[in-house]
């Protein structure tokens, strides 16, 4: 009688979490490799078009964006698309200061691949298109890349 | 005695309660400063500049071209009649290709080939874009995706014919023979205001 009730005083052993934090890490390690770093803060809102013949975007390191959209904010509704290098919004005629920068940030080999991505919302007219590309040609940025979702 | 015993105690275990949170820490650092996105696009390439002065006029027979247009209501016409983007594939595909050697559609040349010896190529037809300063880009973008997806569909076939794989599958010394097969040749122009 005596053992029995003893038996009913043992305590339920702590769950062990000794290889939690392993558990964790593998998770960290996962998403370290498959993401990379933001590296501008967007300041105009847009929604690329979507397409079906994409192809991924080789050496991030050579890679320019060019972002373009409405501003965020105030004039959000009404803005005209806005141009955005870098972190802030600029015009047309930036961008060859742009490219000049990018390309002295690259080492030779990437300048040599280097390629320029367009992000553009669906709705921004062809013109303003046609001008970043104009400039585009203009400082030799030959490559190009219309960002785009898949379908 | 007492000494003796103290020593031979065991060493406690390093408390490593708070790794866990600390890599949960790091972990939450990371989903929300990097991005998921992987960039996916579509790659083009663009002419070198031109003196606009001396652009050079190239002449280029009518059977050749394939005139595409869109208007500032994304309307799409080929050759000077409407169409939608589904039929742009379909057009595209067969204008480039011809395969019966139609007099009204490119003309071809005789080239020698890696990998394929003598064959017929495609190397004289041009597809001449034509966008409207207000056109939207969505549109655009729609009308270039239609000319690649042509284009891989016949580098596809070709693939397939010859080597037995797709085209995603080749090597580069297979991809740039079929590439001189079917060359990309696009010619856009400037933006109607």
């Amino acid at each position: 009688m005596q053992r029995m009730i003893r038996r009913r005083d043992h305590e339920v052993p702590a769950l062990n979490t000794s290889s939690l934090p392993d558990l964790i890490f593998t998770v960290l390690f996962f998403f370290m490799i498959v993401t990379h770093m933001r590296d501008v803060e967007l300041k105009v809102r847009y929604e690329v078009p979507q397409g079906t013949e994409l192809q991924k975007l080789g050496h991030k390191s050579a890679v320019s964006y060019i972002y373009v959209g409405r501003a965020q904010g105030a004039a959000a509704a009404t803005g005209d698309m806005q141009i955005q290098l870098n972190d802030k919004l600029s015009t047309v005629d930036d961008i060859k200061h742009y490219l000049e920068q990018e390309r002295a940030r690259m080492t030779t080999e990437d300048q040599a691949r280097m390629t320029v991505s367009i992000k553009a919302d669906g709705n921004t007219p062809m013109g303003q298109i046609a001008d970043i590309k104009h400039a585009l040609q203009q400082s030799f940025a030959l490559k190009i890349n219309y960002s785009a979702t898949e379908k | 005695m007492l000494l003796n015993n103290r020593t031979r105690r065991k060493m406690p275990g390093l408390n490593t309660t708070s790794t866990a949170d600390i890599s949960f820490m790091l972990l939450i650092f990371f989903l929300v400063t990097s991005s998921m996105d992987t960039d996916k696009g579509l790659p083009r390439q663009l002419p070198p500049p031109q003196d606009e002065q001396h652009e050079q006029e190239l002449t280029v027979k009518e059977r050749n071209v394939l005139e595409l247009r869109l208007d500032d209501h994304n309307q799409l016409t080929i050759g000077g009649e409407a169409a939608s983007f589904d039929q742009l594939e379909q057009r595209v595909e067969t204008f480039v290709a011809n395969t019966a050697n139609d007099a009204a559609l490119p003309e071809k040349s005789t080239r020698e080939v890696n990998y394929f010896g003598q064959c017929q190529v495609s190397d004289r037809h041009v597809i001449s874009i034509q966008v409207d300063r207000h056109t939207s880009y969505d549109a655009y973008f729609q009308m270039q995706n239609a000319i690649v997806a042509a284009y891989n569909r016949l580098r596809n076939q070709l693939a397939q014919q010859h080597f037995g794989h797709s085209y995603a599958q080749c090597s580069a010394d297979e991809r740039e023979a079929i590439n001189m097969v079917y060359p990309q040749r696009i010619s856009e122009q400037q933006p109607t205001p």
